[in-house]
């Protein structure tokens, strides 16, 4: 082959990569909007059926989306919506107002919120002015005055429904249900969260009028449905303008699913935890090795991506520490021994490291005690070490009590891997009885 | 607020009691006085007089003839008065009966026989005229609203009918005998001064007759435009109102731009100038007066001319001194008058800012020399630039001058533009002056061709007549398709029923409650509790839907309805407002609605009509004063208060709970209780709105009602899973096509709407999670303390995880677990901060937990 020829299909390789690298991203970062469903056909319906009912038939309706995060609640309203959008009479027809309880507060902001996503006459250009009092009489007339089979029906849908049920009496919440349950506009009021008690939340008597219609989303497929949503998230779809890449791709993708290491991997992480965005996390790194060299997904990058998902944030920093702090890690580590995990305080520890010290003398250089400090107060600042309660003007630092943020285990791993850590030290970390 | 009111108003008789009754222990008398304390003038008003009397709207005052006066055993001065109806207060459907434009003026005699005819003197505010004319008669040019009221018709609750020749006489009778009395009393009172009184009577009549020929004017414009649109109908009685409002649109000018106006010396000299300038062109006026005269027929007007134009010439004469003290008096009251009804209007003002350009336009004619008009109309620009803060208040208060108040949005902008547009100015005060007919026309047609839209520069402001309205849908809301579709819309909660079942006996305590109350036209309190969804609210709408169609065919009184919610309110405060708002419209700030609510009914009111309050959700009112509830319970024991208040709360033993010894001891012990739905009262509940429909087997409306009933008794509850239920077998059916709702499809309802999630969470949790918890189980059991730091549960972890032969995770990896199951609350966890430190708790039972994950 000659040199130019595959300097050409490097550069129509590039263009298949770029082609690649952005479908993909955009299915992993915009799941919300353009992910597909799994397994939830059943609640989809019950969905879509309920605001059909609404749209079409001018009845109101309340629900409430529970399940874990990551488990699809927003893609799902997000496809029913879609397909609703799709009827031209429902289209025309509906009234949509999206709140958010991270976003809306307190029930004065989501009031005036509501007010601007209707259109209603007392929004002047983009704003509401007025007080909380004048908008709530003025947006509940406007809904009282409608009536079933003239209004135009309104969807209320609450993101993080659990954060409004904290807003004073529960006002909004009571309202927009009171007015799902009394012949006045048709509204239908969809909650989304992932509390599962979010019905013990509610006031008995918002709760009486609430609907208790509850959609589940219980992430509750199995193992081999996860493998095929794994395909189908990294296969490339049929429409992917070079033909001969995308079948490559695809293939690959079907013996990366059939192979044992990817399948042990994959279950690993199915384990701990069946959420789809940690799956696109993973593939998000693998994903990122993907250059015009190296053209395919290959086990080693999931492997690389899994190890790097499930690595350990702090025995992470403790590989960064001089020998002079890990010392002192170890010191406290035997202090937790010794002592069941109770607190300690600096100068505790500072025995603790002068003992081993006295004895080792030969491998470690005797610091005196401000740089031992300052060593402390670093571990201090990376939060590995933590104080019992808030330090006081009037209390030495040498006598605060302290707690170390690190298991045993954690300290122990970390030192297998530590680079060049001196074999005295490693020993005095595996040895609890320090006088010995 | 009513300065009037703050103001006060001394009453005293007039004369020696004509008569006294021993057994009843009173004395009649034949008058009374008013005294103003800041005035310092008397008024003498005397039996066959008409009156206003104070009503609930302070803009409103009620028009009565006096019939009789006396003093009761108590002291308290009371008096007997025939009433006289404003359209307003003739209910709306009623009012078509008229087939005509009701004027504002024109009043009706009322037979309406349930509003009290005995009133307490300190009600009534002034004497006024009111006219009896034959039906076909139009109404004489009008010059005083304030003052003149005619009558045409009687009205007695059902229809109009005309005054009978015996009433007419009577009234006719009781204006000549008014035109006699004596009136004003300067300083020395029970000393009837024909001459001064007599005197005050022109003055009035003389600033008044300086609006006349604009008031001619005006007529002439009313007949030519009676078959024009109503838009112009509404504009033209406007400019009737800008017309009779002068005097007091001058003094505003006066108050507020002194230096600038010219012509605005704020004196009693003003108004003596103004009557020899009358006096000087009195051949133009004569025709004039004698419209103007139609009010006080028997009074000679020519000698009472002469009484006046000597004295105000002479300076000098002996009664100087009071008759100018009497000139000044009449602007002033008439100050005082539009700076109360400013106020009033004062909260809501209207965009319209410029309509004072118009009035001004009219007044400054009036007050200069003609040759000089077109210079006043400059000044008066300037002016109104001045004041524009203060054209608000007047834009208002023309609006409220219309009989028909809904005065729309598109005409008034109309009215701006009119205004606006310089040449059109012109034009106006040419017909001011030279009255050509024709020039009527085409100012009812210009603004509509004028721009639509003039832009303001002023900063966007919140449109006060905003319509609150939802769109409404373009498409037809589609019918019930099949039988279950039928069957669910009758099931939804918000249909509403034509009985309410099971609640007969609840109905009936609250609608005697209500009758007996309203019939004794007294005021009580009913505390009404129950859990929710009992059908406490939906009780009390049925039984005021009764009660309004009772008082519709005349069994009852009739009433006024309101209805508070405290979930509804953002501040318990706001309740006064919403009510005042119902009751007069008016909006004001919580506190000073207090003070209106609280005079409105803590002072023997007249002519009111009963008002039935429901309070739903009381508990919510609750401050820490208490005194919104303190207040609510406290005015139907005031004597005159007709209110009638249904309380609604949840719980049974709210009044001895929550409230102070006062406001429980207020609300009395008129309580009533709904107790939850028993089972066969579900069933009867649904069968009847299903009532005959083939939707539902027998045996599945038992299964719902005793569920249900076992649950909670909420009628809400059984009717959704009713709903649900017809959802689920609708879903079902498409293979089989039975079509009737049975046990299961209730069953899986109830399943879905009852089972804990927590189980289904926990078995379909990823199976780290699910160790997670057994560690945390473990750990409960080891430590038999329900709560364990995140380091314990990990190393129980670590442990179990050896045992199963699972890759052990790390620590990040257990926090991620945790989190999550933190977040859904099955675990309850510190904040994060704290790492391995943080305490975890369960958020369920571990029988729970242990059922779910046995399973597996």
């Amino acid at each position: 082959m000659s040199k130019r020829k595959l300097k050409e299909t490097s550069s129509a390789n590039g263009e298949c990569i770029s082609q690649v690298q952005r479908i993909l991203r955009e299915r992993f970062c915009h799941h919300c909007t353009t992910g597909k469903l799994f397994g939830i056909d059943q609640q989809y319906k019950h969905l879509l059926e309920l605001l059909k009912r609404t749209t079409l038939h001018g009845e109101s309706n309340s629900a409430l989306i529970i399940g874990p995060r990551g488990s699809g609640k927003t893609t799902l309203l997000n496809h029913v919506l879609k397909e609703l959008m799709e009827i031209k009479q429902i289209r025309e027809n509906l009234l949509k107002v999206h709140l958010n309880g991270l976003l809306q507060t307190n029930d004065k902001v989501a009031l005036k919120e509501i007010t601007r996503q209707l259109h209603l006459e007392n929004v002047v250009g983009d704003k509401v002015f007025g007080s909380f009092a004048e908008n709530l009489v003025f947006l509940l007339e406007a809904l009282r005055k409608g009536d079933r089979t003239s209004s135009c029906p309104v969807l209320f849908v609450l993101d993080e429904f659990d954060l409004f049920v904290h807003h004073k009496n529960q006002t909004l919440l009571y309202n927009l249900f009171d007015i799902s349950q009394s012949a006045q506009t048709p509204v239908t009021v969809i909650g989304l969260t992932c509390r599962q008690d979010v019905l013990e939340l509610l006031e008995k008597r918002v709760k009486s009028r609430f609907s208790h219609r509850q959609i589940y989303l219980m992430n509750s497929f199995d193992f081999k449905q996860y493998i095929k949503i794994f395909k189908e998230q990294l296969s490339l779809p049929a429409e992917f303008p070079d033909e001969a890449f995308a079948q490559k791709w695809n293939n690959n993708i079907q013996h990366l699913s059939e192979d044992k290491t990817v399948q042990d991997l994959l279950q690993n992480l199915f384990h701990h935890s069946k959420d789809i965005r940690s799956l696109h996390l993973l593939l998000m790194l693998a994903l990122r090795n993907v250059t015009v060299h190296h053209p395919l997904v290959a086990v080693a990058d999931l492997l690389e991506a899994s190890k790097q998902r499930s690595v350990d944030s702090q025995a992470n920093i403790v590989h960064g520490l001089s020998v002079l702090e890990t010392c002192l890690i170890i010191a406290m580590k035997h202090l937790n021994d010794v002592y069941e995990g109770e607190p300690f305080n600096f100068q505790m520890v500072y025995n603790e490291f002068q003992k081993f010290i006295q004895r080792k003398a030969h491998c470690m250089y005797n610091f005196e005690k401000p740089v031992v400090m300052k060593a402390f107060e670093h571990l201090l600042q990376l939060e590995l070490v933590k104080p019992v309660e808030r330090p006081t003007v009037r209390a030495q630092k040498e006598y605060l009590l302290m707690k170390l943020l690190l298991d045993n285990n954690q300290i122990m791993d970390a030192l297998q891997a530590y680079p060049n850590c001196p074999t005295d030290v490693k020993q005095w970390a595996t040895s609890s009885l320090s006088w010995l | 607020m009513n300065t009037r009111q703050q103001s006060k108003r001394i009453y005293a008789w007039f004369g020696r009691p004509t008569s006294s009754d021993r057994k009843l222990r009173t004395l009649q008398y034949k008058g009374f006085l008013i005294k103003s304390e800041r005035s310092q003038t008397e008024t003498c008003i005397q039996i066959g007089e008409f009156v206003l009397v104070e009503g609930e709207n302070a803009d409103r005052p009620f028009v009565a003839q006096l019939l009789d006066l006396y003093e009761d055993g108590a002291q308290q001065k009371h008096a007997i008065v025939q009433w006289f109806s404003h359209i307003t207060e003739v209910p709306q459907n009623k009012r078509k009966l008229l087939k005509r434009e009701i004027p504002r003026q024109e009043v009706f005699f009322d037979q309406v026989s349930g509003y009290d005819t005995d009133i307490a003197v300190e009600t009534i505010i002034k004497s006024v005229t009111v006219i009896p004319l034959h039906p076909g008669e139009t109404l004489p040019i009008v010059l005083n609203t304030e003052q003149t009221f005619y009558v045409k018709q009687s009205w007695d609750g059902k229809c109009f009918k005309p005054l009978s020749p015996d009433t007419f006489s009577k009234l006719k009778e009781a204006n000549k005998k008014r035109g006699d009395s004596p009136k004003f009393l300067p300083k020395s009172p029970l000393y009837p001064l024909d001459v001064i009184c007599a005197l005050e009577e022109e003055t009035e009549r003389v600033v008044q007759s300086v609006t006349k020929n604009k008031d001619v004017e005006m007529e002439i414009e009313s007949k030519h435009s009676a078959s024009k649109s109503s838009v112009s109908k509404e504009r033209h009685s406007r400019r009737i109102a800008n017309g009779m409002k002068t005097p007091t649109a001058r003094k505003k000018l006066q108050l507020n731009s002194p230096t600038k106006s010219p012509q605005s010396k704020l004196s009693g000299q003003d108004v003596l100038e103004l009557l020899d300038d009358c006096g000087a062109a009195s051949e133009p006026s004569a025709t004039k007066r004698k419209v103007k005269f139609t009010g006080i027929l028997g009074s000679p007007p020519k000698m009472s001319c002469r009484n006046d134009e000597p004295k105000s010439k002479f300076g000098s004469a002996e009664c100087e001194q009071s008759l100018s003290d009497t000139i000044r008096l009449s602007p002033y009251i008439k100050a005082r008058d539009s700076s109360k009804e400013e106020k009033n209007l004062h909260m809501k003002e209207d965009s319209i800012c410029l309509i004072g350009h118009q009035k001004v336009g009219s007044v400054s004619p009036v007050l200069t020399p003609r040759s000089h008009r077109k210079c006043a109309l400059r000044t008066s620009a300037r002016i109104a630039e001045q004041i524009s803060l203060l054209n608000i208040l007047e834009a208002e208060k023309e609006e409220d001058f219309l009989p028909s108040s809904d005065a729309s949005y598109s005409s008034s902008e109309e009215e701006e533009n009119e205004v606006l547009y310089t040449p059109k100015r012109n034009s106006k005060s040419r017909r001011l002056f030279s009255t050509p007919k024709s020039s009527r026309k085409s100012s009812v047609h210009t603004p509509a061709k004028t721009p639509k839209k003039t832009p303001l520069p002023t900063t966007p402001k919140t449109p006060r007549n905003a319509t609150p309205e939802i769109p409404k849908r373009s498409h037809v809301a589609q019918k019930p398709a099949n039988i279950l579709e039928e069957a669910r819309l009758r099931l939804h909660v918000s249909a509403v029923p034509e009985s309410l079942p099971c609640r007969e006996e609840e109905f009936q305590d609250i609608y005697n409650f209500v009758e007996s109350k309203l019939i004794d036209g007294t005021g009580g309190c009913m505390y009404i509790s129950g859990v929710p969804g009992t059908g406490k609210t939906a009780t009390v709408h049925e039984v005021i839907r009764c009660l309004q169609q009772a008082a519709e065919n005349d069994e009852l009184p009739s009433f006024q309805f309101i209805e508070i919610n405290g979930m509804k309110l953002t501040d318990p405060h706001q309740a006064y407002v919403q009510i005042l708002e119902f009751l007069t419209g008016q909006k004001v700030t919580a506190t000073h609605a207090a003070t209106l609510l609280s005079k409105l009914f803590c002072t023997p009111g007249p002519k009111r009509k009963t008002t039935v309050l429901m309070v739903d959700e009381l508990d919510l009112l609750w401050t820490r004063k208490q005194n919104v509830m303190y207040n609510l319970f406290d005015w139907p024991t005031q004597k005159h208060s007709k209110l009638i208040i249904l309380a609604i709360a949840n719980t049974m033993d709210l009044p001895e709970r929550i409230m102070m010894n006062r406001v429980a001891s207020r609300l009395g012990l008129t309580r009533m209780s709904f107790q939850p739905y028993t089972y066969k009262q579900l069933q009867q509940i649904i069968s009847s709105r299903l009532s005959n429909m083939k939707a539902f087997e027998e045996d599945a409306i038992q299964l719902v009602s005793r569920k249900v009933a076992a649950l909670s008794g909420d009628a809400r509850r059984c009717l959704d899973i009713c709903r649900r239920a017809t959802e689920i077998c609708e879903f079902a059916s498409q293979k089989n096509t039975s079509r009737v709702v049975r046990m299961a499809h209730i069953t899986e309802a109830i399943d879905e709407m009852f089972s804990s999630p927590y189980i289904n969470a926990i078995r379909s949790a990823s199976l780290h999670e699910q160790v997670f918890l057994k560690a945390i189980l473990a750990e409960f059991r080891r430590a038999g303390v329900e709560e364990a730091t995140l380091q314990q549960v990990y190393h129980q972890h670590v442990a179990l995880c050896r045992i199963e032969g699972m890759q052990s995770p790390t620590v990040s990896e257990i926090m991620a677990v945790c989190s999550r199951l933190g977040a859904c609350r099955l675990l309850l966890v510190e904040s994060s901060n704290k790492y391995l430190h943080m305490r975890v708790r369960l958020n369920i039972s571990q029988d729970d937990v242990m059922y779910a994950l046995k399973d597996e």
